[in-house]
């Protein structure tokens, strides 16, 4: 294929999921939208007040970029993992295996519509948190690099669960069990400087501590963590799970036999 | 003459030890139409999947137009139009949507692909449901649109697995006329089907696959000239109470107004009407008790059986 027929390519796969997220906005921008709000409401104007400041903010305004981030990770991962798997359950994938598309270009279509859904989810519930919160920018760079990098990463994350799932219940097992406690201990609702020592250090081996941490510190200029770790382990976690996903796409791991 | 597809040595083990080919060749030439005929899980819808990249080959060599597999594949695959046995789009998307999809996945720009959508959707009668959620469907209208689909990159060679299964006869045949309207216009053609009437009436040359086997390849024609004997149905004009003492070729009475007669090549059917002349039986209508090319597809069958026992 020539460069112009690979871009047509890589554009119809992310055209198709595109069409296929806003198809069903009722699941997939509703859903997130009335959460964070939940949590909006709940975390920062109930209980907040009573918790006070948080490194010097407001409680409302330091869990912001984390609720932002999180619903940006939930949905990159699941608009990856739940459109590939339903593609090889109603074998729809081999419209594209049948076809000349290389492997990268397959799977970087589906990531590009992961990350189309996780930040325009991300843009919906910052004017959301707009009504709740007083927003600052501290450094654009960081944030818009980090929330794009974190999207990057965890769409690539959803189309490795996607690749081995083989049943429905596989795509939501690595989310509830594993997705949402790392999230919810990656230092949302907290710095991890309010944890003992030890729990500080089991802190450090969870990656979504970097992210949130660094797109914190691109709205308020506080992190616990130093950017360039951040950078360093978002893209090396990015690279390893392209390069996973790539070798799995090319041996035909859960779509050939 | 370039050969459109050539397998040599094709053999696959899947992981469960089953092999579903133990070595096979075959060689399709260009311009062809070739029907690949043998019983479920004989090994034919492996051979596909290999040949369009759906199955891991465990080895052997496919060549695509003189492309191997190997070499390059997506030159290979860009020759190939499939159109699969079981509904493989999604549902929840437009005829609209699904070819002008699988244009983009090939390369091509969209203004072309809505040009060929266009027409191919309304040769397949399916322009009127173009916006129609393809769920709503009918079985013969997803077919049709799996047809429409594979020829969007205006494939070389079009491969058909049981494109008419559960279709009706209706549509059957119109399916028939357009494929090999298709057929004349230089598209290499690969059907496999149950309907064996289809492949007789279709197909130039045959395969039949058995047991992870090629066991015949050979010209339609020349299948067909070693049937050495038919069976005629014969609906009679008034009941018959008894058979009466034909002298040539084994006679049944099968109900009062139905005859069945089993006659070698040689006897021809003149010597059938002379009998029934003789006898006053008067016949309204008269035909082939199984289509012949079935007829030899289950005598091979049976004998590759025969031979397998043997060894055992």
């Amino acid at each position: 294929m020539k460069w112009s027929q690979i871009w047509v390519a890589y554009l119809t796969i992310v055209r198709k999921e595109i069409t296929r997220f806003t198809r069903i906005w009722q699941q997939t921008l509703i859903p997130p939208v009335i959460t964070t709000s939940l949590y909006f409401v709940i975390f920062g104007n109930l209980i907040g007040p009573r918790i006070g400041d948080m490194e010097g903010y407001r409680y409302m305004d330091f869990i912001v970029p984390g609720l932002i981030l999180m619903s940006v990770i939930t949905n990159s991962y699941a608009n990856v993992s739940s459109s590939f798997f339903s593609s090889k359950f109603q074998r729809s994938i081999e419209e594209i295996q049948v076809s000349p598309t290389p492997s990268s270009v397959i799977l970087l279509g589906y990531v590009t519509g992961g990350m189309a859904r996780g930040l325009l989810v991300g843009v919906v519930v910052t004017i959301v948190s707009i009504f709740f919160s007083k927003l600052s920018v501290h450094n654009v760079f960081v944030m818009f690099s980090i929330i794009l990098l974190t999207a990057l990463l965890f769409a690539l994350g959803g189309f490795t669960n996607g690749l081995f799932a083989r049943k429905f219940d596989d795509v939501s097992i690595i989310p509830t069990f594993v997705l949402t406690p790392l999230t919810y201990l990656g230092g949302i609702f907290y710095s991890i400087k309010l944890l003992p020592e030890f729990w500080q250090g089991v802190s450090h081996v969870n990656p979504i501590l970097y992210m949130i941490n660094a797109f914190r510190y691109g709205f308020l200029g506080i992190s616990d963590i130093s950017l360039s770790t951040s950078y360093t382990i978002i893209i090396a976690f990015s690279v390893v799970l392209f390069l996973i996903n790539l070798r799995l796409l090319n041996k035909g791991y859960g779509i050939r036999s | 003459m370039t050969a459109a597809l050539k397998i040599e040595n094709l053999e696959k083990v899947y992981s469960n030890g089953l092999r579903a080919l133990k070595g096979i060749d075959l060689e399709v030439n260009e311009g062809d139409f070739f029907a690949l005929l043998g019983k479920n899980g004989a090994g034919k819808s492996t051979a596909i999947g290999i040949i369009s990249s759906l199955v891991n080959k465990t080895s052997g060599t496919v060549k695509i137009f003189n492309v191997d597999i190997d070499q390059n594949f997506p030159l290979a695959k860009s020759y190939i139009g499939i159109v699969p046995q079981e509904i493989n789009f999604s549902v929840f998307e437009t005829p609209m949507q699904i070819v002008m999809n699988q244009a983009g996945y090939y390369g091509i720009n969209s203004q072309i692909a809505r040009e060929r959508a266009q027409r191919y959707l309304k040769q397949l009668g399916l322009w009127e449901k173009r916006n129609d959620i393809s769920r709503e469907l009918s079985g013969g209208m997803k077919r049709r649109l799996m047809i429409a689909r594979a020829l969007v990159h205006r494939p070389r060679l079009l491969i058909l697995d049981e494109p008419t299964a559960g279709v009706d006869i209706e549509i059957r045949r119109s399916m028939w006329e357009f494929i090999s309207r298709i057929n004349r216009q230089g598209t290499t053609i690969i059907l496999t089907t149950h309907y064996l009437e289809e492949a007789e009436s279709l197909c130039r040359n045959v395969a039949i696959i058995d047991d992870g086997n090629v066991i015949e390849n050979t010209s339609t024609r020349e299948l067909l000239s070693r049937l050495q004997r038919e069976i005629y149905v014969l609906d009679l004009q008034q009941p018959l109470a008894k058979l009466p003492e034909f002298n040539r070729g084994k006679w049944k009475l099968v109900d009062s107004t139905t005859l069945e007669v089993d006659i070698s090549k040689e006897q021809g059917i003149n010597g059938i009407f002379s009998q029934l002349n003789d006898n006053l039986i008067r016949v309204q209508s008269m035909r082939n008790k199984s289509n012949r090319l079935e007829q030899l597809f289950l005598d091979m069958i049976d004998s590759s059986a025969d031979r397998k026992e043997e060894v055992l």
